[in-house]
């Protein structure tokens, strides 16, 4: 037995999973309250206390965390054009964990510096232009970042012609520099940039967010916890040289001010006539919502969905439907109790499920030319995926994730939209995900293993 | 010498793509910088390609006849994206019929279309006047 622990410091709770990592066995699960304010250490022991309840005393070989505390890893970034490296520069933020508070498109103004200054984030990403393209908007840019009063680190991933200029001109800062997140027009180059934002983190961002208090605890690979999310649904999808993976899978996962959607697909056309359109899609994507959300975002989802739509799938009034939101909104750590608050609950959760879901996926147009009908696809068609990973506590505590899974799939109403035609559900029932990412650095093997039996016992066949 | 940036496709809902792989490759040869958009190219798609990698000349192709309809208002869109003065070429069969190309033309620049190409015009004719238009020295 090689007990190994894996430590999630989430926002707002601390979750610790104990795992034989020779046997490929999850041994526990326990949760407690985050203390970052105070010394994240507390919250660590509280979970480990209740976890060693269940499991009895445990020696740890090894321990490995992953973190979101204190806000996560809180990035902003400039582009050029809003669909191209503005759209790029987002891409690589949120494929590597981040918190993407806003991506600045052109030039930035005073008012952009201003609010940069203000929002402080922890990292900010500078790019546009392709290779030899434009330089005159990155120029600009660091001029405008090198005039802002703040410390934080910069990441330049644009035109190469103009690192060198940029790089003087933040000659004051802490600068690192990449390759370019779209060198050549049309092309994606996501994955230099994302392993510099990793060690960045690693290197400043633990640091000032009082995680390395625990570190003497921990052995290693902090990351930021969506990161791990994407590693352990990776690892799912594509599997291990001696075990297989359960194939193209869409993970969602609905908290209380953010819903994130994540594909690991390449969302090809079905047709290989049809057009594509817009940059590419990376194989690993994960888009994330801020207004949708089941208490901070709860007025999204029903701006979005409309409070009719909203009332009538929980079967109450108009009126108690708007009261229940308000409610909601102000008591973000309700959890529901009665048969109204369930319900509002659920159609809740459904609606968030649509509209994340169908912002993540790809849509379909159907144009006319003189040769006859056409196809035009941007985004990624999910339309063939078969497999929907189900995570987030307002999905995995309620009896009917099922259902609400099932607002994930293709809607008639909707046709448009390319989303799987039918899907099983694996149900992430304990919460071990993150976890399962962290533990695949080092045992693919068991975290696959484990991974496949928890989800799939406690999941739903098509 | 620098290369020139040309970024090139078939505007609208035209779907003809044969013309505009010839044009890839001649531009290419040429010892262009090419940047193929392909078919059914909006508007916008041309200039957010033409800022992103600092364009020196548009080439817009359409073979179907709309050709009139879809490049309306191309030069202001570039105008009002800071792509002031670059350079705007449009050949094909741009217009519906049999119309004199001298008429064609003249409609074709009141658009802000530096220079326009009947059909049949070869690549090589393009080339030349790109070499012209950019100052490029053989």
């Amino acid at each position: 037995m090689r007990p190994v622990l894996l430590i999630d410091f989430g926002s707002t709770y601390t979750k610790v999973t104990a795992v034989d990592a020779d046997e490929g066995k999850l041994i526990g699960t326990a949760a407690s309250y985050t203390t970052v304010q105070t010394d994240i250490n507390n919250g660590l022991n509280d979970a480990l206390k209740k976890l060693e309840k269940v499991t009895g005393k445990l020696e740890f070989k090894e321990r490995y965390a992953a973190s979101s505390a204190a806000g996560g890893l809180r990035m902003l970034s400039s582009g050029l054009v809003p669909e191209l490296t503005s759209e790029a520069a987002k891409c690589a933020s949120l494929g590597a964990g981040a918190k993407v508070l806003k991506t600045y498109a052109f030039e930035l103004n005073e008012d952009d510096a201003e609010e940069i200054k203000r929002i402080n984030p922890d990292i900010f990403l500078l790019v546009g232009g392709t290779d030899g393209g434009n330089s005159a908007c990155i120029i600009h840019n660091a001029e405008v970042l090198a005039s802002i009063d703040r410390d934080f680190p910069i990441i330049i991933a644009g035109n190469r012609n103009a690192v060198y200029k940029c790089r003087k001109i933040l000659a004051e800062k802490e600068v690192h520099v990449c390759e370019n997140v779209m060198p050549k027009f049309g092309v994606l180059n996501i994955g230099p940039v994302q392993k510099v934002i990793r060690e960045v983190f690693l290197k400043n961002i633990i640091r000032a967010k009082g995680i390395t208090k625990a570190s003497e605890l921990i052995s290693g690979i902090m990351m930021p916890t969506p990161s791990a999310v994407m590693a352990a649904i990776k690892l799912l999808s594509e599997g291990t040289e001696k075990q297989s993976g359960i194939g193209e899978l869409i993970a969602v996962d609905v908290g209380g001010a953010t819903t994130d959607i994540y594909s690991v697909s390449d969302g090809m056309p079905d047709d290989p006539r049809t057009l594509l359109k817009g940059i590419p899609e990376p194989h690993i994507k994960r888009t994330v919502e801020g207004d949708i959300g089941m208490r901070y975002s709860i007025h999204g989802i029903v701006d979005s969905a409309g409070i009719d739509k909203i009332a009538g799938m929980a079967g109450l009034s108009r009126e108690r439907t708007a009261e229940l939101v308000d409610m909601l909104s102000k008591h973000t750590d309700m959890i529901p109790d009665s048969e109204e608050t369930l319900a509002l609950d659920e159609a809740l959760a459904s609606m968030a499920v649509r509209i994340a879901v169908t912002r993540h996926a790809g849509s379909i147009e159907e144009t006319y030319s003189m040769l006859g009908t056409t196809y035009v696809q941007t985004g990624k068609n999910l339309k063939n995926i078969r497999q929907i990973v189900i995570t987030g506590g307002s999905l995995i505590h309620t009896e009917h994730t099922r259902e609400i899974a099932s607002y994930a799939l293709y809607d008639k109403n909707n046709p448009t939209s390319l989303k799987p035609m039918r899907a099983n559900v694996l149900v992430d029932r304990k919460y071990i995900i993150a976890a399962m990412g962290l533990l695949s650095e080092h045992y693919p093997e068991a975290a696959l293993t484990i991974m496949k039996e928890e989800l799939i016992n406690n999941g739903f066949a098509e | 010498m620098e290369k020139k940036t040309l970024v090139i496709g078939v505007i609208g809902a035209d779907v003809h793509a044969v013309g505009n792989q010839i044009l890839y490759h001649a531009f290419t040869d040429a010892g262009f910088n090419v940047v193929n958009l392909g078919v059914m190219v909006s508007q916008e798609e041309f200039i957010n390609a033409a800022i992103e990698t600092n364009a020196d000349a548009i080439l817009v192709s359409s073979l179907y006849g709309q050709g009139e309809l879809d490049c309306r208002g191309l030069r202001e869109k570039c105008d009002e994206a800071g792509l002031t003065n670059i350079l705007l070429y449009v050949g094909g069969n741009i217009v519906i019929g049999k119309q004199p190309f001298d008429e064609v033309e003249k409609r074709f620049k009141a658009m802000g279309f530096d220079r326009s190409f009947p059909p049949g015009t070869p690549p090589e004719v393009d080339i030349d006047c790109l070499k012209k238009d950019l100052h490029i020295e053989d």
